[in-house]
């Protein structure tokens, strides 16, 4: 025991390095466990087919085909399906002491969760890709030209962005693998109620207003403006600016979860 | 070891690794520590032997900058937990009671990975690693995950992750707990090989045994508090001879699975529990 010697500073690239390595975890992680990966990726394919195939028929959509509709709300959802693996995968950190472990060496709870938030959003491109390859071979198509259709995967991206802080928080707070079940299963009512699967204006009153101020639905009826999807009779200031609303959704949810996000973190006193 | 970002500094080594001055600290109405302090010199190992509740995690906590005491102060390796979290963290290593290491990795993208956050440079990182693997007996199972290892290898697996930058400040907070013997006397013997390289260890204990067999001092907590310290035979002498007893049966036991079993599972060497290699 002779040679002790510690670095002087934090750097700029430390902290990039320290997140860079903590995304390049997650990333082994898919290597090591593909079938988890896949199973997620192919979960909203199914859902696609189901919905697409088993209940598209019932559905009458003006202006085109329900996968035309349903499409975009799938991408969405797509988006929203994230929070499950994210709370998963932070109370297992915790469930096994690796958070504990990192919380005792000098990273900074910053390059922690940005290394969290950088893997999630690779893996939400992924997701993304798979769900456009889907939509192309079930007959969906974007309209409006390519610069546009971009504009919808960054809305969507930036949507992803927002549940990853609500992602961690929830994962922080629940602390056991076992709690995030619950998670999994508030995820349906948060996708249902919104105008993912159908226009909140087939809902009883309240529940339609409920359903066309969620988060979901504002990126969901935006992106289907920006690929020129059919829009099934949707009304309403909150139709009408649903570009403004799914960009002021996202950044008003991680202005609250990623600040919690950071301070319980910092603050797992036990 | 080579850093990628060209620290030189060697600090000296202070004289007290770790000092605990009056600590408190409650969760709601329950009081973890009520006026805890505690000295340990340089080069020591520092048992701190209570039952469960006493408050032993409470104390590796707020040492290793996990906790915030609610009052007192302590330093370690020189720095304040408080003030300083961040060079203390550079300078200790954590043994906690389960093993925290990511299951779906493989032993050696552990060791990698941890050594990067500790700033290795991927190199460096890569070759310390396998001397870790190797010093710990795992290099034969470095690339299986390590939801595959057993009990005995990933303690091994979690110590060799706690020594990367070799610190001058170990806490093993009941370390062998849930250990089969011959686990739990591997483990013993990779501490003591470690306390022959000067490392200072703060080890938390239910099993008056193992202080005994690894400790040059002993501190006594309960509710909380330091009750008694001093090396073993002293606090042998404290304790009526019932203790004593108690003291002596366990290890025979040890002595006898070991002679039952024969040999140090992988140097295939015997470990006779009397030897003393600090």
């Amino acid at each position: 025991m002779s040679t002790f010697t510690a670095p002087q500073s934090t750097t700029t690239t430390g902290w990039l390095r320290d997140a860079a390595t903590l995304t390049a975890r997650v990333l082994r992680h898919w290597k090591r466990r593909p079938g988890s990966l896949v199973v997620s990726l192919l979960f909203p394919v199914l859902m696609v087919l189901m919905f697409g195939y088993l209940f598209g028929g019932a559905m009458a959509v003006p202006d085109g085909g329900y996968m035309a509709f349903l499409i975009p709300g799938m991408l969405a959802m797509a988006m929203l399906f994230g929070l499950e693996t994210m709370v998963v995968s932070v109370t297992t950190d915790t469930a096994k002491g690796v958070t504990e472990r990192i919380r005792a060496m000098p990273v900074t709870a910053t390059a922690v969760l940005a290394g969290r938030s950088t893997a999630d959003l690779l893996n939400a491109i992924v997701a993304l890709a798979v769900m456009l390859i889907t939509g192309l071979l079930v007959g969906w198509t974007a309209h409006r030209g390519l610069g546009l259709a971009l504009g919808a995967i960054g809305l969507l991206l930036w949507l992803r962005f927002a549940f990853t802080w609500v992602g961690i928080y929830l994962g922080l707070l629940l602390k056991t693998p076992e709690s995030a079940v619950a998670v999994q299963i508030l995820v349906w009512p948060v996708g249902f109620l919104s105008s993912a699967f159908v226009s909140p204006d087939t809902m009883p009153g309240w529940l339609g207003t409920i359903a066309t101020w969620n988060p979901l639905s504002a990126t969901a009826t935006a992106i289907r403006d920006l690929f020129g999807n059919p829009d099934w009779n949707t009304h309403g200031w909150a139709a009408e600016h649903s570009i403004l609303i799914a960009l002021i959704w996202p950044a008003v949810l991680t202005a609250i979860f990623l600040p919690l996000a950071l301070a319980s973190y910092r603050r797992l006193d036990r | 070891m080579v850093y990628e970002e060209g620290f030189t500094r060697s600090l000296p080594r202070p004289e007290v690794a770790i000092r605990a001055l009056d600590l408190g600290k409650a969760f709601g109405a329950h009081t973890a520590l009520d006026g805890f302090s505690l000295d340990v010199g340089a080069g020591t190992v520092c048992g701190l032997l209570g039952p469960n509740g006493a408050g032993k995690t409470t104390a590796v906590r707020i040492l290793t900058t996990l906790t915030r005491p609610d009052s007192g102060q302590a330093q370690v390796a020189g720095f304040d937990v408080v003030r300083d979290p961040r060079q203390v963290r550079y300078r200790i290593g954590l043994v906690g009671q389960n093993a925290s290491l990511d299951e779906i990795l493989s032993g050696c993208e552990n060791l990698v990975m941890f050594g990067r956050l500790l700033r290795l440079s991927a190199a460096a990182a890569r070759r310390r690693a396998e001397e870790l693997l190797a010093q710990f007996d795992l290099a034969a199972a470095a690339n299986q995950p390590v939801a595959d290892y057993s009990g005995g290898m990933r303690r091994r697996l979690d110590l060799a992750a706690s020594l990367i930058l070799s610190p001058p400040v170990l806490f093993l907070d009941e370390p062998t707990t849930g250990l089969d013997p011959r686990a739990r006397i591997d483990v013993w013997s990779s501490i003591r090989s470690l306390v022959g390289s000067g490392t200072t260890v703060l080890l938390t204990t239910q099993y008056l045994e193992e202080a005994d067999q690894l400790c040059d001092q002993i501190a006594v907590i309960d509710a909380g508090q330091v009750v008694a310290h001093g090396t073993p035979d002293e606090l042998k002498a404290k304790v009526g001879p019932d203790r004593v007893e108690t003291i002596t049966r366990k290890p025979s036991l040890d002595e006898v699975f070991l002679h039952l079993t024969g040999h140090h599972p992988s140097t295939g060497r015997a470990e006779p529990m009397t030897e003393n290699t600090r």
